[in-house]
């Protein structure tokens, strides 16, 4: 079930330097018709149904529908993403809805840091620890090979 | 003729492909890289955020050691990859993969904890995870890590360029950005190749609509073989793909029913296969000694199942969620448990989906599945190259210094843990070889262990050499080809109106040029029904293998005439490129393993059994010389390094 966008609620991303969709699809297939400013998708086939176009789009523009070679037609499956949750209601073809509410992350995007607040590490570039190590395998040291 | 403006950027250290393992390398790189003032750069022909395997997310992590030992996962990856892994790579992975884990955890990703505050297990080395964000999570950390000046996103790496004064060094890496006519050449003192395995090598079970829809995602094309390959570097178990047996047509995980919901699969006709090929006299013990005990090697339980379906005609496989569920039902003690058991199960089940094969999931709405109702069909995919899983293609690449025995140093140990044999060039995740079963987590530290080597190379091998312009500008024109071919041809044949008649995936025939679609499909049928693809159901021979390698001569002499009509058909034709290059490596490799020692993910048929004493020892290695376009295949020794006596499982 390839992306599609839905004509109407497509703004083009107002016209910004990039669109969202653009900038996210990790095959390269939403790509923006410059003269009517709506985003299509613009090599179907070759959509993996990730829906990171359709998690990211500001104007809830972009949908599913399952690959239509075999895939019965009339479900319906919508995420809404927030800062730290995704919401998901499954819509199903006999009318069943179910939704549900997973955790997306625990850090607020923006504040990651490298080292995980484990510090550098006590290694050189002459031993075996990496960065982090040993605090981040909370062991007091690392494991090596006696024969 | 296009007018691409050209880039160069000089730097100490370049990761090319910052998917799991790359943005473990970039995580590690950063912060050697400035204790000794050295540059790091990335490049990635997607946006980090979302790039790779991981971009939609995952709902486990697949490796974490807890408190077993190295040895334990080893005996676990050596019994499911049939007797040959890399002992010193697996157990070096292992050793640091809990650091990795608990770092994911503190950048913010949701693991899974019980009442007592420890991770939830999916099964002995699996922890469970709320997802979503994975990817973009990781490369948060790794953006933060390197800088956003130092990454480059949109553009493809079609080559590694290599020193003009030694052709067993590499130097750089050219490539062009698939939104602007720009070509990138960076020129670097190390490298770390880590951009992924392959799909669509072989020809998918989904060819409508859904071709996109493998197991494995569709945009990466086997770029890590390739760049490796062509740069000369010594190759290794190129034969040895992944096949996952999956829900049929949505390729949605099945880990969580088997390992956390104990579901069990049989045939349609009910038979346990799985039971009865473990009891004694059953079909496991032809294939000693791995399939005497658990668990049973990956190959082996798709080779159960393959037996039923095209042997016996038994299919479809089914695996009895519904019997699952009612099991779990049963063990509560009144209704109310269970109603709140069911509910919370039901949330599980469907997260497994969500996270991270979302067609599963619209898959059962469109199909009204309901998995407490009734059993579902799961089906083996077509094989994939994914060295990270069940797998073991990649670059050949020296071991760490201290897992080594007198015996395994002269094979495995070989200069900078993870470099290949090509000075400066090292790899990692599905980019290394016969170090599988390191999924997210493992490819990740395998990143970080080759970013560290490479960065004490940098510091002992200063000053940055120097590429040849004229090969630079011979790869320059070779970028460009496609869109140049279709430019002069184009206007030859004759295209109709704007108003199509029909809505089809053919949109020009022209003499004088094929479309990078059409040298896919043409790849996809070769390999499947030559090469031992699920058309076939997976069998081959020498005789089969061999025309393989005559139409892939074709198919290669061909491709200097795709058409490419924009930059986006430009990225598709190296894809293909480079996937063709894959496809006679991967062919050679199984014309040379005369057994059959993974059953499941191919069969040889003239040699129908696994043969112990000719091949229970070595890889099949490879090197690849470019001028002549000739591969040399070659056997090379494995060493165990430690006696295993015990697998420890799932
Ligand atoms: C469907 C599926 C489910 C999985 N489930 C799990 C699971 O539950 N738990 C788990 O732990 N693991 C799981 N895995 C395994 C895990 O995803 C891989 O092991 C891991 O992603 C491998 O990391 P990598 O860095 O080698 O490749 P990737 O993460 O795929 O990264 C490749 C990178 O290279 C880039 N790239 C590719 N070609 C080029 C080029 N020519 N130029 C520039 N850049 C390029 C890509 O854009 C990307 O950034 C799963 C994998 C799949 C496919
Ligand atoms: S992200 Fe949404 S609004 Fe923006 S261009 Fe794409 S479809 Fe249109
Ligand atoms: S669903 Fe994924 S692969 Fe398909 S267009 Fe959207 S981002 Fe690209």
């Amino acid at each position: 079930m390839p992306s599609y966008v839905i004509n109407e609620k497509c703004d083009g991303c107002k016209g910004g330097d990039k669109t969202a969709c653009e900038y996210i699809c990790p095959n390269d297939l939403m790509t923006l018709d410059e003269d009517l400013m709506k985003a299509y998708n613009s090599e179907p086939d070759m959509c993996w149904e990730c829906y990171n176009c359709v998690k990211i789009c500001p104007s809830q523009a972009i949908e599913v529908r399952g690959y239509a070679d075999f895939t019965p037609l009339g479900a319906n499956v919508v995420p809404l993403r927030g800062s730290d949750d995704i919401m998901w209601t499954v819509s199903f073809r006999g009318g069943t809805v179910k939704r549900f509410k997973f955790p997306i992350r625990t850090v607020a995007e923006g504040n990651v840091v490298p080292d995980g607040d484990f510090g550098e590490g006590t290694g050189t570039l002459d031993d075996q620890l990496l960065f982090t190590e040993p605090a981040s395998l909370k062991a007091d040291k690392l494991w090596t090979f006696k024969n | 003729m296009q007018n691409f403006e050209t880039i160069e950027v000089s730097t100490d250290l370049l990761i090319i492909g910052p998917g799991m393992a790359g943005s473990g390398a970039c995580i590690e790189a950063a912060h050697w890289a400035k204790q000794n003032n050295l540059k790091v750069t990335v490049v990635d022909k997607a946006a980090m955020e979302r790039s790779g395997a991981v971009g939609m997310g995952l709902s486990a992590i697949n490796q974490y050691q807890g408190d077993n030992t190295p040895v334990d996962y080893l005996s676990y990856v050596r019994q499911d990859l049939m007797g040959l892994c890399r002992d010193d790579l697996v157990m070096d992975i292992s050793r640091h993969v809990n650091g990795s884990v608990h770092l994911f955890e503190k950048f913010g990703l949701p693991i899974w904890k019980d009442k007592e505050g420890n991770y939830v297990h999916e099964g002995r080395w699996q922890l469970m995870i709320n997802g979503e964000s994975y990817k973009a999570i990781v490369a948060e950390a790794a953006k933060t890590a390197v800088g956003i000046d130092n990454i480059y996103e949109r553009v493809f790496i079609i080559k590694l360029l290599l020193d003009k004064n030694d052709k067993e060094r590499v130097c750089g890496a050219i490539g062009f950005s698939v939104r602007e006519q720009k070509i990138y050449v960076f020129k670097c003192n190390a490298c770390i190749v880590s951009a992924g395995g392959a799909v669509h090598v072989f020809k998918p079970r989904s060819t409508g609509e859904g071709l996109g829809r493998a197991w494995y995602p569709p945009w990466n094309s086997g770029s890590s073989s390739y760049l490796t390959t062509a740069a000369g570097a010594e190759m290794s178990s190129q034969e040895v793909v992944f096949i996952p047996a999956r829900y049929k047509d949505g390729y949605g995980p099945v880990g969580a029913w088997f390992l956390l919901f104990k579901a069990t699969a049989t045939s349609a006709t009910g038979f346990d296969y799985m039971g009865e090929g473990l009891a004694e006299g059953g079909e496991l013990h032809n294939w000693p000694p791995y399939g005497k005990v658990k668990p049973i090697p990956t190959c082996l339980r798709n080779h159960l199942m393959m037996k039923e379906m095209y042997e016996k005609g038994h299919g479809p496989i089914l695996i009895h969620t519904d019997k699952a569920i009612a099991k779990i039902a049963e063990a509560a003690p009144d209704k109310k448990t269970y109603k709140k058991e069911m509910k919370k199960l039901e949330a599980e089940a469907w997260e497994d989906f969500l996270d991270m094969t979302i067609s599963q999931a619209v898959l059962w709405a469109s199909k009204d599945v309901f998995p407490e109702e009734r059993p579902s069909e799961i089906m083996p995919s077509e094989p994939y190259f994914i060295g990270s899983h069940s797998g073991a293609s990649g670059a050949w690449t020296s071991g760490p210094e201290d897992i080594q025995t007198e015996d395994s140093k002269d094979d495995y140990f070989f200069g900078y843990n993870r470099m290949t044999t090509i000075k400066g060039l090292f790899a990692a995740g599905d980019g290394v070889a016969n170090s599988s079963h390191k999924f997210s987590s493992g490819s990740f530290t395998e990143g970080r262990i080759a970013a560290k080597a490479a960065i004490k190379f940098c510091v002992e091998n200063a000053g940055i050499p120097e590429p040849d312009t004229d090969v630079i500008e011979k790869l320059k024109a070779d970028i460009q080809a496609p869109l140049a071919h279709y430019e002069e041809n184009a206007g030859y044949t004759t295209l109709g109106a704007a108003k199509k008649r029909y809505d089809l995936p053919v949109e020009e025939v022209n003499p004088y040029f094929i479309t990078p679609k059409m040298a896919l499909f043409r790849l996809n049928k070769i390999m499947d029904e030559y090469a031992g693809g699920c058309g076939s159901q997976y069998n081959c021979s020498a005789v089969t293998l061999n025309i393989a390698l005559k139409e892939l001569k074709m198919l290669k002499e061909d491709l200097s005439k795709l058409g490419a009509r924009n930059l986006h058909e430009l990225m598709r034709c190296w894809e293909n490129i480079q996937r063709v290059q894959l496809a006679e490596a991967h062919t050679r490799h199984k014309l040379f393993r005369e057994e059959t020692r993974w059953p499941g993910y191919f069969y040889r048929t003239d040699f129908p059994k696994m043969d112990q004493e000719n091949w229970g020892d070595v890889f099949v290695n490879s090197v690849y010389d470019e001028e002549k376009d000739e591969f040399n295949v070659f056997k090379r020794t494995k060493h165990n390094l430690v006696q295993i006596d015990k697998v420890v499982g799932m």
